[in-house]
């Protein structure tokens, strides 16, 4: 287990750094934006991620209502959690990314962003009912609470894409066909992100195991003691 | 702000938010470490 | 007793206690007024510029109403451990929540009734398409609302800070409700486009939900 950790580390480090590099310098200078187009090799692999992400968190919700095996449910939560690591990246990226090339920070009608920010506040809510929550069953509350956001997500996408026909604005990703030197790169920085989330979901994983046994015995302790 | 600064801003950001979340486990693990310790006596 | 027959009984019920406390009426009424009045001094209801606007002020007061609502849901089943009893009963669960839902929904409709003429009134409004829309985006609105927003006090009655995180589920989920019913209110009253399809995406987004917190109401009950 911990030789696998270090190694995953290692091969991320030097992933991300190859993917920076060709980010940066590698890639072809982009035509009409220039280079502040390179942001879009950071912003679309951690969309993607993010996305992946709550995906699996989804899947394990369901699962955990079918199975109720503890182990799902700490998926579902790991994945949860850097699922939002994740998008907070896309939400900051994209208005960036935005400003310099149509001029305007935020535009309601882009309907990736917007979204991925709907996206982004639902599992906000997620993170905080699980905190908040003080039930002995929060994890069938949350689960629950993640099928009603991936049912919502499909409604969320064709309202905001209705919304658009009537007021048409920019499309701060971009559209169109890319070079396929710029396919290659942005690629590269996928591979790099995802061994990211893994390395970074794998330790999430293994501290919360802990935190849950720790968990557990410390309750056990004090009913001991309130035994003695 | 010429449009370098951007480029720039959105790659400190996206690691500020990477390194943010470390930072955030790193505490947790402490915590976790700190528990396991008194639970040990 | 059959499913609608045990949902009329509790709806009934409800009916029959919110009544019997004229407070719940009288309280109403004044908070239907204070809304529209706090909007009309945050908002300067200049003809032109309301009519572009109205259809999310309003809707934003009635979020903020059914919010109200909502978060004394299940108030009264808490107290009588009425909750603990459909837990441990083989009796489903469902009707339980539908005549929660539709206590709710007549509540916030009630509301919305008062709230609308004073809205109209404060902000000179005057619907330039097919008024009569207007009620099919009321109707289907109000409920989207609250079948997640009953569904979701259920969710948060074993949560620190109960009040605050029933808005804060019941928004996110809602966007697209909400979308809908801001752009059809502003279709109606512009009569610049048709609402239609606006329509169909709130009756879509109550079908999935609904049957969704059917669906799922027993789970959330067995774990609280």
């Amino acid at each position: 287990m911990k030789r696998g950790i270090s190694i995953l580390a290692v091969v991320t480090a030097l992933l991300l750094s190859f993917a920076l590099y060709e980010a940066l310098i590698g890639a072809p200078t982009e035509r009409t934006m220039g280079d502040v187009q390179r942001i879009f090799y950071y912003h679309v692999p951690s969309a993607w991620t993010a996305f992946l992400l709550f995906l699996i968190n989804f899947i394990a919700s369901i699962v955990y209502l079918i199975r109720r095996n503890p182990k799902t449910d700490i998926l579902a939560l790991v994945s949860a959690e850097v699922g939002v690591v994740f998008c907070t990246v896309v939400i900051v990226t994209g208005p960036i990314w935005a400003r310099p090339v149509w001029g305007i920070w935020w535009a309601a009608g882009d309907i990736r962003l917007t979204t991925t920010l709907v996206l982004w506040l639902i599992y906000i809510s997620y993170l905080v009912l699980r905190r908040f929550s003080t039930s002995g069953q929060t994890p069938v509350i949350a689960a629950v609470l993640a099928i009603f956001g991936a049912l919502d997500v499909p409604l969320v996408y064709f309202s905001i894409w209705f919304f658009r026909t009537q007021h048409p604005s920019p499309v701060i990703g971009g559209g169109g066909s890319l070079d396929p030197r710029m396919a290659h790169v942005l690629l590269i920085n996928w591979a790099a992100f995802l061994c990211l989330a893994w390395l970074v979901s794998w330790t999430r994983y293994r501290l919360e195991v802990v935190k849950r046994e720790v968990e557990e015995a410390q309750a056990l302790e004090s009913l001991l003691e309130g035994s003695r | 702000m010429n449009s370098m600064h951007y480029l720039y801003a959105a790659y400190i950001a996206t690691w500020a938010i990477h390194g943010t979340y470390l930072v955030i486990l790193a505490r947790k693990y402490k915590k976790v470490r700190r528990e396991m310790e008194s639970l040990r006596k | 007793m059959s499913f609608f027959a045990i949902t009329r009984a509790t709806l009934e019920k409800d009916i029959r206690l919110e009544w019997r406390s004229k407070d719940a009426v009288n309280a109403m009424l004044f908070f239907a007024l204070l809304v529209v009045v706090i909007f009309s001094f945050a908002f300067d209801p200049t003809a032109e510029e309301s009519r572009r606007i109205a259809g999310g002020l309003i809707w934003v007061a009635f979020l903020f109403a059914a919010v109200v609502a909502l978060n004394q849901t299940w108030a009264r089943e808490l107290r009588n451990q009425v909750l603990d009893a459909y837990r441990v009963s083989p009796a489903p669960a469902n009707p339980l929540f539908l005549a929660k839902a539709l206590g709710n929904f007549i509540f916030v409709a009630i509301l919305e009734a008062l709230m609308t003429p004073l809205f109209i009134v404060f902000f000179k409004l005057r619907a330039l398409g097919e008024t009569w829309d207007l009620l099919p985006i009321a109707l289907l609105g109000t409920w989207a609302l609250v079948v997640n927003g009953t569904f979701f006090a259920a969710m948060s009655l074993r949560t620190r800070s109960r009040e605050i995180m029933l808005p804060l589920l019941l928004f996110p989920i809602s966007v697209p409700a909400l979308l809908g019913m801001v752009n059809a209110t502003s279709a109606v009253l512009s009569g610049e486009y048709s609402p239609r399809v606006w329509i169909a995406l709130l009756l879509a987004y109550d079908v999935v939900f609904t049957i969704a917190c059917l669906y799922l109401f027993e789970t959330v009950l067995e774990a609280e």
